[in-house]
């Protein structure tokens, strides 16, 4: 499923289509909404959502920035963090956090902060009505496909602002590509650990280098990606 | 006790960050003469402390500095990307599911769980942000400490020799080892969650929405 959504991202070519990519997640991941929000190391900010207009202008107008825990608690920061773990007990945020639930953003969120190079930095939030027990059971199991989306639409959006006229290749160190090619050719971790004369250990962040540089799901889907972009010879 | 601090709130902790960084100089400019700058006032910091990194530290009974060290995301700027590629194979590590941790300082006559506290601490946080490995740069010697304390690294590379020797190596957050580091760090499951969740907040139970008044 996740699988077939990262195909389609990989086929964005414009920031609109980024948007529409953005929009489909919500379906995808089967939450309420998705937002995605960066800003660059000049400033530069970009954003993707699913809120309503009226609830966004109303963030605006308000500047709720300065008082919404979920941008306290991650801008500049890098732990991914539900919204259970903020502090919304001080008025002026309880009253906040009302109205964005009257405007159906949902009683429930996870926030994923981004850093990426340079100082750039993105929000990627999920959020959706739930029962204590049933959110934590939906990010228990959900968890890594956040993380891992939530960075490969980052860096689509890196992409997208570095320009499209480039053209877009993975460039593999020799290791890298030396630990993918063994894999493709069918060597369990240990045996290709083995050949490579490193500890399975630092095969496997080697692979897991590779695989998200290629913006992969999983080692099966990098080797699968690789080989399709001519990066391995077998 | 152990806390969890990003740059940006050290100015809540005044002492505990001025010794930090002092101790810090103390280790890797005087005492294994490491090539790093130190300021005026005989603190040692570098780029990375500017890049709001995250601390772990362990604060003792005066509210000073016992030890510490610090966290990076691979996906943005790390030291081991860098600076330390010629250690790596040439490979730059680089996953949401990765975190870099350098500057693994211990205060002058720190008590030996101050160690076993600090490697619970950054076990805490990859378990807790599902990641799956550390990557680390440190003094090449540690290693049988780290080793004996029950959660050894795998060695990528090793520069230098004696005590100008730096290594970068892997940890790998693996739940089954957190019970050793507890007991070798004297401290209770309970008070370990108690500490982390003081720091990123206690998953409280969500309010009934509120009716409009």
């Amino acid at each position: 499923m996740l699988e077939s959504y990262i195909e389609q991202l990989q086929r964005v070519e414009t920031l609109g289509e980024l948007n529409d990519q953005v929009v489909a997640l919500r379906d995808t991941l089967d939450v309420e909404h998705v937002v995605y929000h960066s800003v660059n190391s000049t400033g530069e900010q970009y954003a993707a959502l699913t809120y309503s207009p009226e609830w966004v202008q109303r963030y605006l107008d308000e500047d709720y920035t300065r008082i919404d825990p979920v941008v306290q608690a991650c801008y500049r920061r890098f732990h991914p963090i539900d919204w259970k773990r903020l502090d919304w007990t001080n008025k002026n945020v309880r009253n906040f956090h009302g109205e964005a639930i009257d405007s159906g953003i949902g009683n429930q969120g996870f926030s994923v902060p981004i850093r990426g190079p340079s100082g750039q930095f993105a929000l990627f939030t999920v959020s959706g009505n739930a029962s204590d027990d049933k959110w934590a059971s939906y990010t228990q199991e959900h968890v890594r496909d956040l993380l891992l989306v939530s960075h490969f639409v980052n860096q689509k959006a890196l992409e997208l602002e570095r320009g499209t006229d480039q053209v877009q290749t993975v460039s593999l160190s020799p290791r890298e590509t030396d630990a993918l090619t063994m894999l493709a050719m069918s060597y369990n971790r240990a045996q290709a650990a083995d050949s490579l004369s490193i500890s399975e250990h630092t095969l496997r962040v080697y692979i897991e280098s590779a695989r998200f540089k290629l913006t992969a799901m999983n080692t099966t889907h990098a080797v699968a990606r690789a080989l399709s972009q001519g990066l391995l010879i077998i | 006790m152990l806390r969890y601090i990003y740059a940006d709130d050290l100015h809540r902790f005044p002492r505990l960050a001025r010794s930090m960084f002092v101790d810090r100089a103390k280790q890797f400019h005087d005492r294994l003469r490491w090539d790093v700058t130190l300021r005026d006032d005989g603190t040692e910091r570098d780029d990375y402390d500017d890049a709001n990194p995250l601390y772990v530290i362990w604060e003792d009974t005066t509210g000073g500095h016992g030890g510490s060290m610090r966290f990076l995301p691979t996906t943005g700027d790390t030291m081991v990307n860098d600076h330390f590629l010629h250690l790596t194979d040439g490979v730059e590590i680089k996953s949401p599911f990765i975190w870099e941790c350098t500057r693994f300082c211990l205060a002058p006559g720190a008590p030996a769980q101050v160690s076993a506290a600090l490697m619970l601490g950054g076990m805490e946080l990859g378990l807790n942000n599902h990641l799956s490995h550390s990557v680390g740069v440190f003094d090449a010697r540690m290693v049988r400490i780290y080793a004996r304390l029950g959660w050894g690294p795998t060695i990528l590379g090793t520069a230098g020799q004696g005590r100008d020797a730096t290594s970068v190596g892997l940890w790998a957050f693996e739940p089954e080892l957190r019970p050793r580091l507890l007991s070798r760090a004297g401290i209770t499951d309970e008070m370990s969650r108690h500490w982390y969740d003081r720091s990123f907040g206690a998953l409280t139970p969500t309010a009934k929405p509120a009716l409009s008044a």
